[in-house]
């Protein structure tokens, strides 16, 4: 169950992707987002597929894991392509009953579901080969301005980083009270909203109780090992711009010109 | 009266590269009034196993029957079966959840669907077979201590009236007076009642205490199953596994290799003072039982 | 016996005599510590005495293990050493640096790490390298000397292997010693580990144990290990009993384990063959006190046998 879940889930192998400054990947992964909104053509979706694969390629995480994230939005895909591919106006191509499907709903329904494609894989491709902890101080150091306006950034990235941690044990835990309070007869299934909303009691308590268990031994861990806020640390892995790095946001720049060039032009 | 399974198997993630064998072809009945105790270390299989006995885990292949039955046979209640074969996890934090501690013993048999009175006797029932002073009824559960919430967690499944008890490591975490507490309410519950009881647990010395019979698990196998002293005898094969036999049984066998006439299989420190005061000190055997 | 209540120091003063360092590594004196209940107006509604006048000295170097039952005030005792908690009368000194001194709490943690009873609600990185260089980031170590202690903390606990490995992939035994590398990681001289074992299956146990008792030796660091399982103590220096708050057992381990019925009445329990060995003692038989091993135990036997059944018993080691 867990396992499916890539999002957040770092690939690790070595690789110039991994190796990359993470606030070059959060660009580029923002850059990949802008041009998907920009593209409107085939020239436009073939040139963002390219970066994809390139992107996918640099990475060197095994296409078939990539992939596995969409799972987790499948029915998103599915309700959007057939919005769009019922109910465009348009040259019409087939008709079932009150159903039509037009040329410009097939046009539609077809980017639309490669725009969610790209997405996921895209943002897939910046989790994979960024480490949580990467990734927050990604943040904590490309939102660094904020600091100026009491935005209190480390400690938020900090609590991003430790959220990601606890995720995975704490979606074990609710499996295991699940089960314990099943061999006790309980039942999580069956029963109208109220009754199924009066069953999640005696799942959330006893996870509640234990993540404030967990936040609180945390916290003396933390404490035990010299934590007291951002001030005056030091980083393992600290942040500092590289001649790849420097050559990815001039691609970017390039790219996103040419994807919005495309859409001024109306390249087909 | 038994648990039997037959041809039990069960693969994780079964058409994916993450593909496991949590048991493999594991075949065993368990008759009424038993105390068995099942061994293994982390990943060997004996959680995943226990979960299929009150089918919280479905098979992939292989049947459990539940006093001849199929328990995922066709209208036999799963829910039913659970408040038959009660099974209490290991952290007794992972089920309570009531404001106090009576009203969570309560829950199991409100969900069978017994009438209130019912209900009370019941858990009434329950905490005193678990030694739970009156005392407590009203507290919290969750302000008592490790041994005491384990002992709710027990009476919370027990409430239920289950014919089989499964304890998933009831000790872990416990200290020595906390571990013998519960051990031997367990025992009682087997002695008194008759109830039928499946100890998981990682000490061989509580095992060899308490059990009649052990199972020991290995890469979702089934590797032994007999009396503690036959499982005992293959402390070598058991040492490979990561399992330790008890220190007496080093102890006897080291003995016997360098020529010290023992013949039994001993396994707790009774058995081997008895054994070796009889030979000895033949004039004073049997006039050493144990002080307390 | 090592006795306890050395002589009184006056609080705050650092003891010296003849200018050399009469104290080991940690030392309390007159300890007591209570834990206060209040109610929603701050009254006090109960107190609970935890630790009650306790003295000891522990040297530098050592590896001393401290057994006592649940609530016997021991995991307390270690909170107090790094300044998780502070004491409610009397003093604890680390490395001669008093914890009720708000100024060298960093300084005290440094010096004094810990290990706690659960492996994963004290693991912070997401990747076991990450998580072992968090306490040298908190402390201000420069980059390249951190990956130097990451380097060295992880070898020393074996687990190199496994450095760009997620915390939540890795067995409880293998999580508790990239716990112990984190706090190796900032160069401590002694190391507190709460019930490091408490969760782990006997393998976990065997190899947490056997870690730590290699950095004692290697490295020279001073461990204080915290434990209600016997067989983790027979290896140590020295053993503390604690009941109700106080010490009162403290000596060798064969000083302890020779008091076998003692150590009952604390709820504790002694290893099979040290509770054999006392059986058969009580039968009768000549057998010393505070057997510790197996070997010992057979050693002691093996004699008796072969006064009894002359020409059967080989006496030397198995073929």
């Amino acid at each position: 169950m867990i396992r499916d879940i890539t999002l957040g889930q770092y690939y690790p192998v070595k690789s110039v992707l991994h190796q990359m400054d993470p606030r070059t990947k959060l660009f580029g992964t923002m850059v990949f987002i802008i041009s998907l909104f920009l593209a409107d053509g085939l020239c436009a979706y073939a040139a963002a597929t390219a970066f994809l694969v390139l992107a996918i390629r640099l990475s060197r995480v095994p296409f078939s894991f990539m992939v596995r994230g969409l799972k987790t939005i499948f029915f998103l895909l599915l309700i959007s392509v057939s919005f769009n591919l019922f109910l465009t106006d348009g040259e019409v191509l087939a008709q079932l009953w009150f159903l039509k499907i037009t040329r410009e709903g097939l046009r539609m329904a077809f980017f639309m579901a490669l725009r969610l494609i790209y997405l996921v894989i895209g943002s897939s491709v910046m989790t994979l080969t960024t480490t949580p902890n990467e990734l927050t101080d990604g943040l904590e150091k490309g939102l660094g301005f904020l600091k100026a306006v009491k935005v209190p950034v480390h400690e938020i990235s900090m609590m991003m980083s430790i959220a990601l941690r606890f995720i995975p044990i704490l979606v074990e835990e609710t499996d295991k009270i699940m089960k314990a309070q099943m061999a006790r007869g309980a039942d999580f299934e069956s029963g109208n909203l109220i009754q199924k909303a009066k069953s999640m009691v005696p799942l959330l308590v006893p996870l509640f109780i234990s993540a404030f268990r967990r936040a609180t031994d945390l916290a003396m861990a933390m404490e035990a090992r010299c934590y007291r806020g951002g001030e005056g640390r030091t980083k393992m892995k600290p942040l500092h711009y590289e001649r790849r790095d420097r050559l990815a946001y001039l691609f970017f720049a390039l790219y996103l010109a040419a994807m919005a060039a495309a859409r001024i032009w109306r390249l087909p | 009266m038994s648990i039997r399974a037959e041809h039990l198997t069960h693969i994780y993630g079964q058409g994916t590269a993450f593909e496991q064998y949590a048991l493999k072809d594991v075949n065993f009945e368990i008759p009424d009034g038993q105390f068995v105790g099942l061994i293994g270390h982390t990943g060997s299989g004996k959680s995943t196993l226990i979960q299929h006995l009150n089918g919280l885990l479905k098979p992939t292949s292989g049947t459990i029957y539940y006093n001849g039955e199929d328990i995922h046979g066709e209208g036999f209640s799963l829910k039913r079966l659970r408040g038959k074969v009660g099974l209490v996890f290991q952290y007794p934090e992972h089920q309570l959840f009531e404001t106090d501690v009576f009203a969570d013993v309560c829950f199991g048999p409100r969900n069978l669907g017994f009438t209130e009175k019912e209900v009370w006797e019941r858990a009434k029932e329950a905490l005193e077979l678990v030694g739970m002073d009156r005392k407590y009824w009203e507290q919290s559960p969750f302000e008592l201590s490790g041994g005491q919430k384990r002992r709710v967690a027990i009476a919370g499944v027990l409430a239920m009236g289950p014919e089989v008890l499964i304890l998933d490591e009831p000790t872990a975490g416990l200290d020595p007076r906390g571990r013998d507490e519960i051990l031997d309410k367990i025992r009682d519950l087997h002695d008194r009642k008759g109830m039928t009881i499946l100890l998981v647990s990682h000490s061989m010395e509580d095992i060899a205490r308490y059990a009649d019979r052990l199972m020991v698990m290995n890469h979702g196998e089934k590797v032994f199953d007999g009396t503690p002293r036959e499982v005992f005898e293959h402390y070598r094969e058991l040492e490979a596994m990561g399992l330790a036999a008890p220190q007496v049984t080093y102890l006897t066998h080291a003995l016997k290799e360098h020529g010290v006439p023992i013949d039994e299989e001993l396994t707790t420190v009774e058995e081997a003072r008895d054994a070796i005061v009889r030979l000895l000190k033949p004039e004073q055997a049997g006039s050493t039982g144990r002080q307390a | 016996m090592v006795p306890h209540g050395a002589a009184p120091v006056r609080e705050g003063v650092f003891p010296q005599e003849d200018g050399f360092e009469i104290m080991g590594i940690i030392k309390a004196s007159r300890l007591i510590f209570d834990y206060i209940r209040r109610d929603e107006e701050e009254n006090i509604q109960e107190v609970d005495r935890a630790i009650d006048n306790l003295n000891v000295d522990i040297q530098k170097g050592s590896f001393v293990a401290i057994l006592g039952h649940n609530g016997s005030g021991k995991s307390t005792f270690a909170k107090q050493i790094n300044g998780i908690l502070t004491p409610t009368e009397g003093t604890v000194w680390v490395s001669g640096m008093n914890t009720a001194d708000e100024n060298a709490i960093w300084e005290i943690r440094k010096k004094a790490g810990m290990v706690f009873q659960n492996p994963d609600n004290q693991i912070i990185g997401n990747v076991v390298e990450e998580d072992v260089g968090f306490g040298p980031e908190n402390i201000g170590v420069p980059t390249e000397d951190i990956w130097k202690r990451v380097d060295e903390s992880l070898e020393a606990v074996g687990m190199t292997a496994y450095r760009y490995q997620s915390p939540n992939k890795l067995s409880g035994g293998q999580k508790q010693r990239v716990a112990i590398a984190g706090v190796m990681a900032m160069k401590p001289e002694c190391i507190v580990l709460d019930e490091p074992t408490a969760m782990l299956d006997p393998n976990g146990r065997k190899e947490v144990i056997r870690t730590v008792r290699e950095l004692n030796r290697k490295e020279g660091i001073t461990v204080l290990l915290i434990t209600h399982y016997m067989e983790e103590v027979v290896s140590a220096d020295r053993v503390i009993v604690m009941d109700d708050g106080k010490i009162v057992m403290d000596g060798t381990p064969r000083q302890i384990f020779s008091r076998v019925e003692e150590l009952k009445s604390y709820s504790l329990d002694v290893p099979q063959v040290t509770e054999l060995a006392y059986e058969l003692r009580r039968s009768g038989l000549e057998i010393p006190e505070g057997i510790l091993s197996q070997q010992e135990l057979l050693d002691c036997l093996l004699p008796l046998f072969a006064e009894k059944f002359p020409g059967k018993i080989t006496l030397d080691a198995k073929q």
